[in-house]
């Protein structure tokens, strides 16, 4: 990634989201900060994507290493706790807030 | 095929995007979060094509392990430990994002091929932050799990000795980015490992009332060092993710220490609530309180015309959410209006109580947020206070020698009777004593919160 013109394109990139994210977020309701809190939170278990390339990559070569092959998987393991778990809290928590008869 | 991928980042990153705009109504928020879900379903799938399934046993049980983990402690996790699982999902998160970093400088450079520039800063910056994230998250959910104690823990010249780490950090990512790479390969691990020791003791002094701070500050920690991680990889996927939740973090951060009026800097560095740190504590003697009976409270609350409750932390620790419905639930049968007022930092995570209430089947639109329910206090004829403690104290408003002077506060005293239900009368996290229980149409119900609170729906219910 020595081309400049590409990291500018990924800077850019990088930039625009934070806009996007400052404006989406921005928008959410205090009610909903705990959930928000952890959607997110799932949101960036996206670096299971980064592991899991990782961890390829490893298997692919020809050079076999076996102490960061361990660490890449871990770097799996914990992507995925992060992923799964992170939207099965949200879950729970978002199913409480079903719709249901106000007031009685 | 390659362009077909592509797209499905770019499906993934849209559904993230309408996702997260969902969640801002509790009507769609669900959707929002399925919406998210299958974003990162399609995002993940295109990954394993991509490296065309390679290694992937390993992979696959990596996935499953990390899965069933994540899966099995979310569902099992009672809902007033939220907050520390959090804490535990993130420090994931993060920790993953630093091990990719270290096994990408061990592939890369391994200490003797020098590392393209923009390569070695990203992977240092993700290596830290990452690293800070994950030990950080992890003393977050001690602490809050009470497996150490909730209070600051500090020790003299503490300040100095992180920021020595801090430097000794940064001296090594320097020799690291500097160098590009090539120095005696032990070292990066060294930066790993003091960048995880500062994340501890960067938690360490930080009491457990400020952990929803920390907790969404270590969040957006996270996202930040899963965008790096996407300039490793070259992947606009991570880079946006991690913005979005970089950018979400520190909204939250930034909301909730306005919530409390104290500068992020003092949340994080003040240690506040530390035993003897603070000055009013020494108005002399025990505090004058009326300590009343759930039988006078029931009458007291079932003719009245409007009630609200104000639920904190002991609310969440008597897991009492349940019981307050049930109150609320023979309340209303008897023709009263009832409220609830949630202060934007009651409990340990931002909107805590707003979850919790909501578990008990309590309707959205009677949770009022501070600034709506302030103006409902002066017509109210009860505030049921239920294990809230400092966001009620009135010396916020006045006292300017208090530690939380300038604090927004529920403005609970208002009201035309306060009832104050409270285990006994230890101070609050912040350890401030609350002239609110002195007032003269303030009265204390001593006792667990749950057992007096189904106490007062039993007498209720038998007027």
């Amino acid at each position: 990634m020595t081309d400049i013109s590409h990291l500018v394109e990924l800077l850019t990139v990088l930039v625009l989201a934070i806009f996007v994210g400052f404006e989406v977020i921005s928008k959410v309701p205090t009610t909903l900060h705990t959930p928000l809190m952890s959607a997110t939170n799932a949101i960036h278990g996206i670096v299971l994507a980064g592991a899991i390339v990782i961890a390829a990559s490893l298997f692919g070569s020809d050079v076999f290493a076996p102490a960061l092959t361990v660490v890449a998987v871990a770097a799996v393991t914990l992507g995925a706790i992060n992923v799964f778990g992170g939207f099965a809290v949200t879950e729970r928590m978002l199913q409480m807030f079903k719709r249901k008869e106000s007031g009685k | 095929m390659s362009i077909a991928i592509d797209l499905a980042d770019l499906v993934a990153i849209a559904l993230f995007i309408y996702g997260l705009h969902e969640l801002n109504s509790p009507a769609t928020a669900r959707r929002g979060n399925r919406f998210a879900m299958v974003g990162m379903l399609i995002a993940l799938v295109g990954i394993v094509i991509r490296t065309g399934g390679v290694g992937w046993p390993a992979v696959a049980i990596g996935v499953a392990l990390g899965a069933v983990v994540g899966i099995y402690a979310a569902v099992k996790v009672k809902m007033t430990a939220m907050p520390q699982m959090v804490a535990l999902y993130n420090g994931a998160g993060g920790g993953a994002a630093a091990l990719i970093s270290t096994v990408e400088y061990y592939v890369k450079s391994g200490g003797t091929i020098a590392l393209d520039p923009i390569i070695a800063v990203s992977l240092v910056l993700s290596t830290i932050i990452g690293a800070i994230s994950f030990a950080g998250s992890i003393i977050a959910f001690l602490k809050l799990q009470e497996v150490m104690t909730g209070r600051p823990v500090t020790y003299p010249g503490q300040q100095f000795v992180n920021a020595v780490i801090a430097l000794g950090i940064i001296a090594l990512a320097l020799w690291v980015t500097i160098s590009l790479g090539v120095l005696p390969a032990w070292s990066y691990l060294v930066l790993l490992a003091v960048a995880m020791v500062l994340g501890v003791l960067f938690v360490l002094p930080i009491g457990g009332a400020d952990m929803p701070v920390v907790i969404s500050l270590l969040n957006s920690f996270t996202g930040v060092a899963v965008a790096i991680t996407g300039f490793e990889l070259d992947s606009p996927l991570l880079i946006i993710c991690g913005a979005l939740v970089g950018a979400s973090g520190t909204i939250l951060t930034v909301a909730m220490s306005r919530a409390m009026n104290r500068p992020l800097t003092n949340v994080l560095f003040g240690a506040f609530g530390a035993a003897g740190g603070t000055e009013v504590t020494s108005s002399g003697g025990p505090q004058q309180v009326r300590s009343t009976t759930a039988d006078d409270v029931a009458v007291m609350l079932a003719y009245a015309s409007k009630v609200i409750f104000v639920p904190g932390y002991g609310m969440a620790v008597a897991q009492a959410q349940h019981s307050v419905k049930a109150l609320a639930d023979q309340l209303e049968k008897h023709g009263v209006k009832v409220l609830y007022a949630i202060h934007p930092v009651a409990g340990r995570m931002p909107g805590h109580m707003n979850v919790l209430l909501a578990e008990s089947n309590v309707p959205y639109n009677q949770l009022l947020d501070m600034e709506d329910a302030n103006p409902e206090f002066p017509t109210s004829d009860v505030a049921l206070v239920v294990g809230a403690n400092d966001v009620t104290n009135p010396a916020a408003r006045n006292v300017a020698s208090s530690p939380i002077y300038g604090m927004p506060i529920l403005d609970v005293d208002k009201s035309a009777n306060v009832v104050v239900l409270k285990r006994s009368m230890r101070s609050g996290f912040a350890g401030i004593e609350n002239p609110l229980y002195e007032m003269p149409n303030t009265s204390m119900l001593f006792g667990d919160a749950k057992a007096s609170i189904d106490a007062l729906t039993a007498a209720v219910k038998a007027l």
